[in-house]
């Protein structure tokens, strides 16, 4: 009597009697293996978290189609920007010249501008806000002076940058540098002032040494608001470096906007900034990933 | 004839801009190797800043302390305290937390080897080497006070100092805690203070019990001796007449004598 279902098809079914002329079809309940219970969990959330920014992205594009189609509309329509930046869109990775290469490349000089720029930003950050959370008098003293600093735009900071380098390069990775500094050594900070009296007890009893101090109690105490400042940083450093290699030129993706500006090359300038939003979003995500991983255990508390 | 611990003339007065305020006055006491000293009194008595300045966490103001001959002016391992909220660095696992005191005291002592297996002795001492990959987030509150206390005995500590270490505790898991706690005592000999403000647990455990007056300018009000031979079975001691006596006589100058009148 134990029929095998080994389909994992909801309407799995076979037919019943062989007597009777015409084949019955009598439905069996599904057998709920552990596999096909999980493979469907697994359908169900991956369904339940894509569909529905899916549908919303058709809307809004079909409403900026709508709108867009009127006569005399300033904009392209989605579908105008498909057909006339086809080539920008389907291969981001050719090279046609020395100043017609796809997005993918100009993403990635500017990822490599942002990458040298945060990395000085996380390391110098890090240590500098080490040094003021333990010291009440820098506390006191450069606190005030950080938070009037770090309102100040990045681009404001170009000028002077260039004036002190002379070159577009190094300007652009100090405006990186200055715009996502403030965060990293504020919530450092903060982190370091906030270890809990009872782990400074136990780092007392143990009688940890400084260093080990630092690196057993103090970093990993310290790595949930280290981390929010590590990705505040990357936001802003994105944010910085479009608008930075506006001005400075170059090969980046904020210039390649700005030339497109310059010779009407609307379509694309709508590629790029999906091109933009989209490097932003997965740069916000991998910090936030690495900081799951790192704190782990620390923020459960 | 110098003893093993001695609290010596001991003051602690908080300054404040121009406001001094007294919280212990003059306290002497003598611990005796091996001794199991409870301190009990109302909150805010100084019991725990007592426990501190053994601890050498804080200074006394005047007077200090001495143990085996030495004087206490800083913590150290010789004097492992376990903490009323454990305490644990929560993103180490329960080896790792003892194996970072293990590491600390003995790492010059004792090979690799030696090393993991004094961490994993402690545990098993604590009945915690079952859960001994899990993170602090990932256990009871009973069993955090277990790895506590297996962090504090894996330093082999002159004096083991207890911070109310089963005051956050269900009546349940505390009555387990302090069985083990008093096997352990037991077994390894350890002297040990213990701050308390329960009045059951006081006499259970020790063989002696400070009773503090009230703050500010806290003094030891009166030491009992409990006369209960060791070792202590806690059912048979409800029906005790000299447990019934002790009980009786540290309930008597906690609620008649030194009635907490702020909290009445």
């Amino acid at each position: 009597m134990n029929m095998p279902v080994a389909k994992s098809d909801i309407s799995a079914s076979i037919p019943s009697a062989p007597t009777s002329a015409v084949a019955k079809i009598v439905p069996l309940p599904l057998r709920q293996t552990a596999m096909n219970t999980r493979l469907r969990a697994t359908f169900v959330k991956v369904v339940s978290a894509v569909l529905p920014p899916l549908i919303m992205t058709i809307l809004l594009l079909t409403a900026w189609q709508l709108l867009c189609m009127r006569p005399g509309a300033t904009l392209p329509t989605p579908t105008k920007i498909w057909t006339e930046a086809y080539d920008l869109i389907v291969d981001p990775f050719f090279v046609a010249g020395p100043q017609d290469i796809g997005l993918g490349w100009r993403v990635l000089v500017s990822l490599q501008r942002v990458a040298i720029g945060y990395g000085l930003a996380a390391v110098f950050g890090i240590a500098l806000g080490t040094l003021i959370g333990q010291s009440v008098w820098a506390m006191r003293g450069l606190d005030p002076i950080f938070q009037v600093l770090r309102t100040i735009s990045p681009l404001a900071w170009l000028p002077i940058s260039l004036a002190a380098f002379r070159d577009s390069q190094p300007s652009a990775i100090f405006v990186i540098f200055i715009t996502s500094v403030w965060p990293i050594i504020i919530n450092t900070a903060v982190g370091i002032r906030n270890i809990p009296q009872d782990y400074r007890n136990v780092a007392a009893v143990l009688r940890l040494n400084h260093f080990e101090f630092f690196w057993k109690i103090m970093i990993p105490s310290a790595a949930p608001y280290i981390f929010t400042g590590l990705r505040i940083g990357i936001g802003l450093s994105w944010l910085a470096i479009v608008a930075a290699e506006m001005l400075t030129g170059g090969v980046g993706i904020g210039f390649f906007i700005w030339d497109a500006w310059n010779s009407s090359r609307l379509p694309d300038i709508f590629i790029a900034l999906a091109y933009i939003g989209i490097v932003g979003f997965v740069l916000d995500r991998i910090v936030a990933g690495v900081a799951s991983i790192v704190t782990r255990g620390t923020s459960a508390n | 004839m110098t003893s093993y611990c001695k609290i010596d003339h001991v003051d602690k007065i908080y300054t404040r801009g121009s406001t001094e305020t007294c919280v212990l006055k003059d306290i002497t006491l003598d611990i005796e190797k091996g001794e199991y000293v409870s301190i009990i009194g109302h909150s805010g008595c100084g019991k725990s800043t007592l426990l501190n300045i053994v601890a050498g966490l804080t200074d006394a103001t005047t007077g200090g302390v001495i143990l085996e001959g030495k004087h206490v002016d800083e913590p150290g391992p010789d004097r492992a305290v376990v903490f009323q909220n454990h305490s644990l660095l929560p993103w180490l696992t329960v080896y790792d937390n003892v194996r970072l005191a293990v590491d600390k005291v003995f790492g010059g002592k004792k090979s690799r080897a030696e090393r993991d297996a004094w961490t994993l002795h402690n545990l098993n001492l604590t009945q915690m080497t079952h859960a001994k990959d899990k993170r602090p987030s990932e256990i009871s509150g009973g069993m955090k006070q277990r790895v506590g206390l297996a962090r504090a005995l894996a330093m082999e500590p002159k004096i083991l100092l207890l911070d109310e270490p089963f005051g956050a505790l269900d009546a349940l898991t505390r009555a387990h805690l302090q069985d083990t706690v008093m096997g352990l005592h037991q077994k390894l000999g350890n002297t040990v203070m213990m701050i308390t403000h329960d009045v059951d647990e006081a006499v259970l455990l020790s063989d002696r019990i400070i009773m503090m007056t009230n703050g500010p300018a806290a003094q030891i009000g009166e030491v009992l001796t409990v006369p209960i031979a060791r070792p202590r079975k806690r059912l048979e001691l409800v029906t005790d007449p000299a447990f019934l006596k002790c009980r009786q006589r540290v309930l008597e100058f906690l609620y008649e004598r030194h009635r907490f009148v702020e909290a009445a």
